[in-house]
């Protein structure tokens, strides 16, 4: 067991003594025979600090990771193979994987998949794009750039929560922003119950998380793009290159490790996606603007199906899991390495 | 003389789209804004003009209720103890990880760094079980608890990093100074820290400060609401008093944004260092 002080390089020598009185004095009065068993018994003692400082330091955090995160994941995949209304210790009904086989027949979890897909699909093609396109414009100087950066990002501090009920205030069709502007532009045949439509509920979804969450992608091309050296642009201006071929060639593919990282937090998000859809629909509806975690909490909170809502958080459990590693090892296996541990979308 | 021009035209046509992308972000917030100062009928007949007359009474009798404060405080309450403890453990986690050697170091990193890939979701049914059992349901332990175990993983990796930036040199030199390893944690690592303790301390007040699901099952007595939940259970209790909710709502709003206001950089920082680098 190698316990020491050191770096985790290893940079400098153990300490050869922690008790000195003085910044440099009081060694050196020492002779080198008379330092040497005070060096190794100090050295021990200073091991066994050591040790007790790894185990007091570690046990808080271990402690409430393990029995807050690791057990409660644990106990889902226990309890996703029992029939269970949640009451009475620990469940008894043990059905296997019946729950799991039913999963794979509920047309709601099935579109649940579908929806998630709908949403990752459309934040690809439209809400990723637009944050791009934003992040390099405020990239360029231009006066009021600092304003514009505040005003894009503020609704991503505003939780889920808030910005829901305010769009359902806006998607309402008597009172609503949308409906009111479209009466006055004269399209009243263009108005819809915006959040009670099933054609038009996913789509109104969306743009409510397009509306909170570019400012968050376009900060991080941001700070993508503030990373790219200057030199790189501006020597392929001066060879010629027009502004497209310099963004295709150059801006582009340099960003390349930001857009995956904003794709795989588009996708990790559409996954766990709950308040929003709770607040604005409810996931109605007839189901068509809900989400798996928005299916789970119906099962388990309302209709105290507890065994089979396990299932269906293991399920989102696997999904995540599945494809964070399939993302690491196929699409992310060019940047830095063990990035994908350092990223996640906050609920 | 033709390309200051050209940059005036393309000033020009940058300035319209922020314009344009700014005011989608504007005008939803405005129109809760100025519709909390009308009433109902107002809403209908002018839904974009200014309120004549202003209506003040929405958000004053927001303002003279305790459905407003109390969530308030609940959320500050939570908020404050949930990163005075996340910070605390996660720095002394943080600190072993990043400066002793040890036989499963990184096995042990490895578990914590893969709580990034667990969905909060995932947990939230058998942790209300857990929460039942250990009697923490409607006490505010039962949402700080877990939300700080959820937030060790981002803190542990980011506090981790800077922690080892600082020189080891500077460590030696405390050693020498008789200091124990606590001391060296305590006197030197966290005030040299501080910069990483401000922008993890702003991503985890953001992170409870909107946390809903949990707060929810959590809390059913509703003197322990917190700021969401107290929102999404105005808006179920007024649902035809349009006027009533957006005041509520825009209220609710200004806590989080006035924070955004104080703390914008670490907050933006901590985003763009959580994303991208080890």
């Amino acid at each position: 067991m190698k316990t020491t002080t050191q770096g985790p390089e290893g940079r400098f020598p153990a300490p050869s003594s922690h008790r000195t009185p003085t910044r440099n004095g009081g060694r050196s009065g020492l002779h080198p025979e008379q330092l040497k068993p005070r060096v190794e018994g100090s050295l021990r003692r200073r091991r066994r600090l050591d040790k007790l400082t790894i185990a007091l330091f570690l046990a808080p955090a271990m402690a409430l990771f393990i029995v807050l995160v690791v057990g409660p994941i644990a106990l889902a995949m226990y309890t996703s193979l029992f029939k269970w209304n949640g009451f009475g210790g620990l469940p008894e009904n043990f059905v296997g994987l019946d729950n799991f086989r039913r999963l794979l027949e509920d047309e709601v979890f099935l579109g649940d998949l579908k929806r998630g897909l709908i949403l990752v699909l459309l934040s690809v093609v439209v809400q990723l794009p637009v944050a791009l396109g934003l992040a390099l414009l405020l990239n360029q100087p231009m006066r009021g750039r600092a304003f514009y950066r505040l005003v894009f990002f503020a609704p991503y501090v505003l939780s889920e929560v808030i910005t829901a009920v305010l769009f359902t205030m806006i998607f309402s069709p008597n009172q609503g922003l949308i409906d009111q502007s479209l009466s006055a532009l004269g399209l009243e045949s263009l108005q819809q119950e915006w959040l009670a439509d099933t054609s038009t509920v996913l789509y109104a979804l969306f743009f409510v998380i397009s509306w909170k969450y570019f400012g968050l992608h376009m900060i991080l091309y941001l700070a993508g793009r503030q990373s790219i050296p200057k030199e790189l642009n501006e020597a392929a201006l001066t060879d010629g290159a027009g502004t497209w071929q310099v963004f295709r060639h150059v801006t582009l593919p340099l960003l390349g490790p930001t857009i995956r990282i904003s794709i795989f937090l588009s996708i990790i998000g559409a996954i766990q996606l709950f308040d929003m859809v709770w607040v604005l629909t409810g996931g109605g509806p007839i189901h068509s603007s809900e989400t798996m975690a928005v299916t789970m909490f119906q099962y388990g909170f309302r209709r105290s199906e507890v065994g089979y809502a396990s299932a269906i958080s293991v399920a989102m459990f696997l999904i995540s899991l599945v494809f964070a590693l399939l993302y690491q090892r196929f699409v992310m296996r060019r940047d830095i390495e063990g990035a994908i541990t350092t990223m996640r979308e906050k609920r | 003389m033709s390309t200051r021009k050209d940059t005036k035209v393309r000033h020009f046509w940058l300035h319209l789209i922020a314009i344009i992308v700014g005011a989608g972000i504007i005008v939803p917030v405005a129109f809760g804004v100025l519709g909390g100062f009308k009433d109902n009928g107002q809403l209908v007949t002018n839904p974009f003009g200014l309120p004549s007359p202003w209506v003040p009474e929405n958000y004053t009798a927001i303002l003279g209720s305790s459905g407003f404060w109390r969530p308030l405080f609940n959320s500050t309450v939570i908020a404050l103890a949930t990163v005075v403890l996340l910070v605390v453990v996660a720095s002394m986690a943080a600190y072993v990880f990043a400066r002793f050697n040890f036989r499963g170091r990184e096995g042990l990193y490895t578990l914590f760094a893969a709580g990034l890939m667990f969905p909060f979701a995932v947990a939230i049914l058998p942790l209300f079980v857990l929460l039942r059992e250990l009697s923490l349901l409607n006490s505010p332990l039962g949402v700080i608890l877990p939300q700080v175990a959820f937030g060790l993983p981002m803190t542990i990796i980011i506090l981790r990093s800077f922690f080892r930036t600082i020189p080891g040199e500077v460590e030696e030199a405390a050693i020498l100074d008789g200091c124990t390893p606590f001391g060296f944690f305590w006197r030197i690592l966290m005030p040299m820290a501080r910069p990483a303790l401000a922008t993890v301390s702003v991503l985890a007040i953001v992170a409870s400060w909107n946390n809903f699901m949990l707060p929810l099952v959590v809390f059913t007595d509703p003197s322990w609401w917190t700021l969401p939940v107290g929102v999404q259970q105005f808006q179920g209790q007024y649902a035809d008093d349009t006027a009533r909710v957006l005041a509520y709502v825009v209220l609710a709003m200004l806590p989080a944004l006035g924070f955004y206001a104080v703390a914008e950089r670490q907050l933006v920082g901590g985003l763009a260092s959580g994303a991208t680098k080890g």
